[in-house]
């Protein structure tokens, strides 16, 4: 079976880069980096019960994901998704390691429950209505090339198009000495099996013991290096450019994924 | 889908170390709950505890994933011939070849609540030797056992829940089905630690004794601990009659609470659908069904309503978590060695600690132990976020 998939749409969030328009321009060079804080908005799909209890991550998981299927112009309550993230809320997780340091030991129902590794992929379903399968990963800093293999995997098989959301956001002091993620990031693919008149461009994977591509411009390569679902630039720098290529992004310590970029139109 | 091949399997819990004991405690209906003494958790409830966690030692090379939940894959590793069973394996197909794929919802978390007991007076930092990769981070599970087989393969946690290890069957199949990998070890760890003991605590979801799923008087869950392992492959030419396969997966999503279960079970019904569509198999076709069964009012109430929607009332069922107690992300692939064993060994193991079940209750549960020639059963794995995964396995006769 060929591992391939077509993108039809993506979604981008980060630290200067707010959607898929302003950072292609960027990875393209045909505008300067600027970092600034990650704008995340309270997602207007959730009832406001809901949006109350939601975290950076999930707004950010929810954000990048309707970018994308809008993009794509497909309906995300038919989607199955893929999710993938180093770490869940780190807030929520610093919260609770709080209170039960605490003699008391409370710890509030709500931030339990959202405690989850899958609460973003939870709160992606309420949102869209979607029942569709999700599938909710974390491979430390290879969480990006896990998702894009399960996500990829699904095409292959079930021959129905896909969701990819891998995103990542920070953890507060002291966890963050410990696992120092700067800041909110993330990216979400639409992949499909079949190619449509609007297809972005195909993609097809393998394993490979080659170098990784890195970003020439500097703070680009740090975001890159410091947040797991950045090691995914390399690969969006490529479909930007609309041109056929090869790219390698970082996966585990002793594998990358060689990733050859096929544009559509 | 093309049938997977279980070529070997494993599970330690508190009702046994490997498949003999487990075997032993499920033939003779016995429960390994007992009253919460774990840790400095101070709470009036019961729990699954596996006695042997903390003498375990991890391999020195490996020291740095030294945490509750690594050393509990590490006893169950060495149970059973598993070890043994993937380094033939990888003689084969080579270990770049072969995935790891496993299930855990708080994986080292236990190490980080400690981490915080002991944070400097002054600056607030975590202790020197807290290795948050190898201990907290969802996918150190993974990386230890990855490590610890020398496999060269994809590896990755799925951690949806108390669906976590359910789905990594679904996962491994997309892998072995799309030629990512030749075979797969997938399984599921869960550890007992504060997070979840006094975060269910907070929900009211556990019960002061020990379980009692479809009870007429079950009011919430005993949180167990396990790890479970099972090595799969493409279904060979040839097999023994007891060997079990992998028929169906089915997945879905509630779309309805983040803790609570949709009411009738929807989500619960497609995953248990899709199961059977991907089986190509009647829902007649499922002799025994291994039920999610936590034993809180709301779920139990829910699950019914889907199992009796899509079976009928006349599918036996039962759930197990009155012996093993909630063993949350190694629950499914727990479940998943429960129902191999009940395949091979012609027994629907009873659920125990239930007296009375619930005649509100419509689906036919099983109380006491059953023989039964079963060809084929299913077992559910639903968890927060809404998130539902129901698995078909078969004897391949």
């Amino acid at each position: 079976m060929n591992f391939s998939a077509y993108v039809e749409g993506i979604g981008v969030l980060g630290p200067g880069l707010e959607g898929w328009p302003e950072a292609a321009a960027i990875l393209t060079d045909c505008r300067a980096y600027r970092s600034a804080a990650t704008v995340l908005e309270a997602p207007a799909l959730l009832p406001a019960a809901e949006r109350r209890r939601t975290g950076r991550v999930v707004k950010l998981a929810i954000g990048i994901g309707l970018e994308a299927t809008r993009q794509a112009g497909m309906n995300p309550a038919d989607l199955p998704s893929v999710f993938s993230s180093s770490g869940a809320d780190g807030h929520n997780c610093h919260e609770i390691c709080l209170a039960l340091a605490a003699a008391s030991r409370e710890i509030s129902p709500t931030r339990f429950a959202n405690s989850v590794h899958n609460a973003a992929a939870g709160y992606w379903s309420i949102a869209t209505g979607s029942m569709c399968a999700s599938n909710v990963l974390c491979a430390f800093d290879a969480s990006f090339g896990a998702g894009l293999l399960e996500a990829v995997a699904h095409v292959c098989v079930e021959r129905e198009p896909v969701l990819l959301a891998a995103y990542d956001s920070e953890y507060p002091q002291p966890l963050h000495a410990k696992r120092p993620i700067p800041e909110a990031f993330g990216i979400a693919l639409v992949l499909a099996s079949e190619q449509r008149s609007s297809s972005i461009a195909r993609i097809a994977i393998s394993m490979t013991e080659s170098a990784s591509d890195t970003l020439v411009e500097p703070q680009l390569e740090a975001l890159r290096l410091s947040i797991p679902a950045a090691r995914g630039l390399p690969l969006l720098r490529q479909l930007a450019l609309r041109e056929h290529g090869r790219t390698t992004l970082d996966y585990l310590d002793d594998t990358r994924l060689a990733i050859e970029v096929s544009p559509c139109r | 889908m093309k049938p997977l091949h279980l070529k070997t399997f494993t599970a330690t819990s508190c009702i046994g170390r490997g498949l003999v004991q487990t075997l032993g405690s499920l033939s003779g209906q016995r429960s390994g709950l007992r009253p919460c003494e774990f840790e400095t958790a101070r709470l009036d409830t019961y729990v699954g505890e596996v006695a042997e966690v903390d003498s375990q030692a991890i391999p020195a090379p490996l020291r740095r994933y030294d945490c509750r939940n690594n050393r509990l894959a590490e006893l169950a590793l060495n149970e059973d011939g598993f070890l043994e069973a993937v380094n033939a394996v990888a003689g084969r197909w080579g270990a770049r070849r072969i995935g790891v794929i496993l299930g855990t919802s708080t994986a080292g978390i236990l190490q980080t609540e400690q981490a915080y007991r002991r944070r400097d007076a002054l600056s607030g930092a975590l202790p020197a030797e807290f290795d948050y990769g190898a201990t907290q981070n969802s996918f150190s599970v993974a990386d230890y056992v990855r490590r610890r087989l020398m496999l060269e393969g994809p590896a990755v946690v799925i951690s949806s829940a108390c669906a976590s290890s359910a789905k990594v069957f679904a996962s491994a199949r997309r892998f072995l089905e799309s030629g990512l990998i030749d075979a797969a070890v997938v399984g599921g760890v869960d550890s007992l630690c504060l997070t979840t003991l006094y975060g269910f605590d907070s929900l009211q979801l556990t019960s002061k004794a020990p379980c009692r799923p479809f009870d007429v008087a079950r009011d919430g869950i005993s949180i167990g601990e396990a790890a479970a392992f099972a090595l799969l492959e493409r279904e060979p030419k040839s097999l023994d009659a007891d060997d079990v396969l992998l028929l169906g997966v089915g997945e879905s999503n509630d779309a309805y609470h983040m803790s609570a279960p949709h009411p009738e079970g929807l989500g619960a019904r497609m995953a248990m659908r899709a199961a059977l569509a991907s089986a190509n198999l009647d829902a007649d076709a499922i002799d025994y069904i291994n039920l999610h069964g936590t034993a809180t009012p709301s779920n139990d109430r829910s699950e019914s309503h889907a199992v009796t929607a899509v079976f009928g009332p006349m599918t036996p069922c039962s759930s197990t978590k009155g012996a093993t107690g909630h063993t949350l992300g190694a629950a499914g692939a727990l479940e998943a060695v429960i129902c191999a064993l009940a395949l091979q060994n012609r027994l629907m193991p009873g659920g125990v600690q239930t007296s009375q079940v619930d005649p509100l209750l419509t689906a036919h549960y099983l109380k006491e132990n059953r023989r039964y020639p079963l060809a084929r059963v299913l077992s559910n794995s639903f968890g927060f976020g809404g998130t539902n995964c129901s698995l078909i396995f078969g004897r391949a006769e």
